[in-house]
């Protein structure tokens, strides 16, 4: 096919080669997405693009709790300082790393991000064991509702993340293996495999750090 | 010695190899998924902790409820959560069931694990703005637990059926114009809009089109009227994309009991547990 693709397209020849190497070449594409086969690499990558997506979106629910959840502990447990700032810092740190469609296939980048969320989880974590001492706080109602947003969210979040690694995993499987790498490398050049979440401990489960 | 086996035998050996590798592969996918009870009704009773009395009482209710609003809500307790979180299972469980209409992600699923005392709500996408993590959170707290304390297993249930429907309810006459604006009336107006808009554009394409083809040779063709056609157009007609198709995903939900299945929806995670 690839053969025929040149021969038609490149070569100066006439009219009627010209014709049937397009006709040849519209046959194949055709008979191809009839199977679904050239179609799929970008399927795939629209799923995978789409699943990280909903991460991000997802991350970003999860900072915009965080203003309102800080300024709700700071009236009870002011003393908590090096807490709370701690978390005011990793909130920032997350929200400063620029994310866009091309950090999935960055292996730097995508780890950087991984990173920053992780850090916030973890400063997080820290936070919802301190409050454990402040039993006036565990009964106010802002906050319990706060409470259970950042624990919805964390689990969107493990779900989020658990839809994106399923993604990419079939379409890195597309674009690595046999047809779809010879369709990705002839009709879609631009699709490079994404990176992946790597499992990390607590990461994916809400904060729950003991001491 | 590799060189001397002969094609066929070569070509035999690699086929049993890669059906090896596909063997091992397929068991290893299996072994890491999780088995669910079959979707039979409106409450699934998998670790038996109810009457069929009390299960009736529930599924009549649960039936109502969708009959009226096409939300679908789906009452399970497990024997075991197999050794993952009460929130993964229940994920992982609601969308093996797809409850809820594919279009709408209208589902609602409580689940009760009695051996790990787990209990959780988990909301499809649509209803996440109802039934909110907080107001999950306050019918475990406040309906479910306290009763499964004191081993009233079908009182807890019962009584978080009723506040998830009164929640879903009270949604659902805030909302009422929600539905209106998603069915496939369209409002004559919007069409007629929708036509201004599309011939204009045409006609400005036409026009490009138009003084395009004629200025071949330099400046641009004088005003002509609306006289001649290129081609022929075919006009899309409203609403027989997108929102087409209604509810024929979901439609399958009819008989009490036998019958029962999922629309089609799916969940994001929303929703809340507890313990008790």
């Amino acid at each position: 096919m690839i053969a025929m693709l040149n021969a038609g397209g490149l070569r100066r020849t006439s009219g009627a080669a010209r014709l049937l190497g397009m006709l040849t070449l519209i046959l194949a594409a055709t008979g191809l997405s009839g199977c679904g086969a050239i179609n799929q690499v970008p399927t795939l990558q629209e799923q995978a693009k789409s699943s990280w997506s909903e991460v991000q979106n997802q991350y970003q629910r999860r900072a915009d709790l965080i203003p309102n959840l800080v300024e709700t502990v700071k009236g009870y447990a002011q003393q908590e300082k090096d807490v709370l700032i701690g978390v005011t810092e990793a909130r920032a740190k997350a929200s400063s790393v620029k994310v866009d469609a091309s950090t999935v296939s960055d292996p730097q980048k995508f780890k950087e991000y991984q990173d920053a969320q992780n850090q916030l989880s973890g400063a997080l974590g820290r936070l919802l064991v301190t409050v454990e001492k402040y039993p006036d706080l565990k009964s106010n109602q802002n906050f319990l509702a706060l409470q259970s947003q950042l624990e919805g969210t964390e689990n969107r979040i493990a779900v989020a993340r658990r839809d994106y690694i399923t993604a990419v995993q079939a379409y890195n499987t597309e674009v690595r293996t046999i047809p779809g790498r010879w369709i990705a490398a002839v009709l879609y050049p631009d699709a490079k495999p994404m990176e992946t979440f790597t499992a990390t401990p607590n990461a994916d489960r809400p904060p729950n750090v003991k001491f | 010695m590799g060189r001397s086996i002969p094609g066929p035998v070569r070509l035999a050996l690699a086929l049993a190899v890669i059906a090896a590798c596909l063997a091992v592969y397929a068991v290893g996918a299996r072994a890491a998924e999780l088995s669910f009870p079959k979707l039979t009704g409106r409450v699934v009773d998998a670790a038996g902790i109810l009457t069929p009395d009390q299960r009736g009482t529930l599924e009549a209710k649960l039936k109502a409820y969708e009959d009226k609003t096409s939300d679908q809500v789906v009452v399970a307790t497990v024997p075991n959560l197999q050794g993952t979180s009460v929130e993964d299972y229940a994920n992982r469980l609601f969308r093996d069931w797809k409850i809820g209409q594919a279009k709408t992600n209208n589902g609602v699923l409580l689940l009760v694990a009695p051996s790990e005392r787990k209990v959780r709500i988990e909301v499809g996408y649509g209803l996440e703005g109802a039934l909110t993590d907080a107001l999950s959170r306050v019918i475990i707290a406040g309906a479910i637990t306290p009763r499964f304390k004191t081993g009233d297993y079908f009182g807890g249930l019962d009584a978080g059926v009723d506040g998830i429907l009164s929640i879903l309810a009270g949604d659902a006459q805030e909302w009422q114009r929600k539905p209106q604006v998603r069915t496939d009336e369209v409002d004559p107006a919007q069409v007629a809009l929708f036509i201004g808009l599309f011939l204009i554009v045409l006609f400005v394409a036409w026009r490009m089109n138009r003084t395009g083809g004629s200025a071949g040779g330099g400046r641009r063709g004088g005003r002509g009227g609306l006289g001649r056609r290129g081609g022929i157009v075919i006009l899309p007609g409203p609403g027989s994309g997108g929102w087409g198709g209604g509810f024929s995903d979901g439609g399958s939900s009819g008989g009490f009991g036998g019958g029962f299945s999922g629309g089609g929806g799916s969940s994001g995670g929303g929703g809340a547990s507890g313990d008790w």
